[in-house]
């Protein structure tokens, strides 16, 4: 086999003579953390830096993310990047409702994370007013590698993640609070 | 060609500056309370009642039509006591001549007729300058905000509020200059 190739560690398991037992929850955690498809929300100059991020010198595909999802039904993660006006909060929120379920938010940015230097009665405080946020990226554009490490933390949440997550009682609360029906 | 069109256009600027002044105050008298040159274009401040029959009358001219509506904007000084004012940008494509009208109303009274009958480009800017100011253009046909979300309840230019986001807790005075 070719070396240049890595594969993705196998989880940790019970190996044997033509078998390998090992739990479900890590087999479809490994799965879905190296094909997490991003949905871009890019508003502004954070989602110029996220170009240079998906470009050929930064590659997220190396990170089983090349493609991007332009419709939220089939977008695993949202990567809401840049300054969200309150009057677009509701297209964020209802993007992010669109989403099925298991979904994640990555909010990259001083703007999208607190509203950044825009403390002013037009702009949302961060979207975390309006959406559950999984990872923050801080910066103000943040640089692809800071944007990279916002995806690779993505990546441990989604590997490591119960697979009942999603229906437990924390979460069903955690979705009450921001309004969203379940 | 173009710079000989040009140095036409201000020589025709130059005239009317001469010639609007003395032009409006004979056809408005007291309704015309200002009149000057600023940056080289006339600006008249004019009563509230007038405003509408001063640009009526400015669109009509046979010599000069002011028939394009380059602006329509709002501004706030809180100091005075007619604070809320109208300002709009008129040109005359035919002779390149530009000139100024304001208009100045009261935060409790705010209401002046809309240009949106001779121009129907002040649709939007007056709802703009509604949506920021909060003044009201009389005979407008949709006078909603245009800009803001539509539950705002300020109008966020008015000095009145601030402009900071007030839902923040975090944020305190003495650190961050608010």
């Amino acid at each position: 086999m070719n070396n240049k190739i890595q594969l993705a560690k196998a989880p940790d398991g019970v190996e044997g003579a033509g078998f390998f037992a090992t739990r479900l929850d890590d087999v479809i955690g490994l799965a879905r953390k190296n094909s997490v498809w991003p949905l871009p929300f890019a508003t502004s100059c954070c989602g110029i830096e996220f170009m240079a991020t998906m470009g050929a010198n930064y590659d997220l595909a190396r990170y089983g993310s090349e493609r991007m999802s332009f419709s939220p039904r089939q977008a695993d993660l949202l990567m809401v990047m840049g300054t969200i006006a309150k009057k677009m909060a509701p297209v964020v929120r209802q993007v992010y409702e669109q989403m099925a379920e298991p979904k994640w938010v990555l909010s990259m940015g001083a703007c999208a994370s607190s509203g950044g230097i825009f403390d002013t009665y037009s702009v949302l405080q961060g979207i975390d007013r309006i959406i559950p946020v999984d990872v923050y990226v801080p910066g103000c554009p943040p640089r692809p590698e800071q944007v990279i490490d916002g995806i690779l933390k993505i990546h441990e949440l989604v590997a490591n993640e119960s697979s009942r997550r999603r229906y437990s009682e924390d979460y069903k609360n955690l979705m009450a609070s921001y309004g969203f029906e379940r | 060609m173009a710079s000989k069109d040009d140095s036409k256009g201000m020589n025709n600027q130059a005239q009317a500056n001469e010639k609007l002044p003395a032009l409006l105050v004979s056809a408005f008298g007291e309704d015309i309370t200002e009149a000057s040159i600023n940056h080289g274009i006339p600006v008249f401040t004019v009563h509230r009642n007038a405003y509408r029959k001063v640009v009526e009358f400015l669109f009509n001219l046979e010599e000069m039509p002011f028939r394009f509506l380059t602006d329509i904007t709002g501004i706030h000084l809180p100091d005075n006591k007619d604070d809320l004012g109208v300002i709009c940008h008129l040109h005359c494509l035919t002779s390149n001549v530009r000139l100024r009208i304001k208009t100045f109303v009261t935060t409790s009274d705010s209401h002046v007729d809309s240009l949106t009958p001779l121009f129907p480009g002040a649709n939007w800017m007056e709802r703009e300058t509604f949506d920021f100011y909060g003044i009201h253009f009389k005979g407008h046909p949709n006078l909603t905000r245009i800009l803001n979300m539509d539950d705002m309840l300020i109008h966020p230019l008015r000095k009145e509020y601030p402009l900071e986001d007030q839902s923040r807790k975090d944020k305190n005075d003495a650190m961050f200059g608010r």
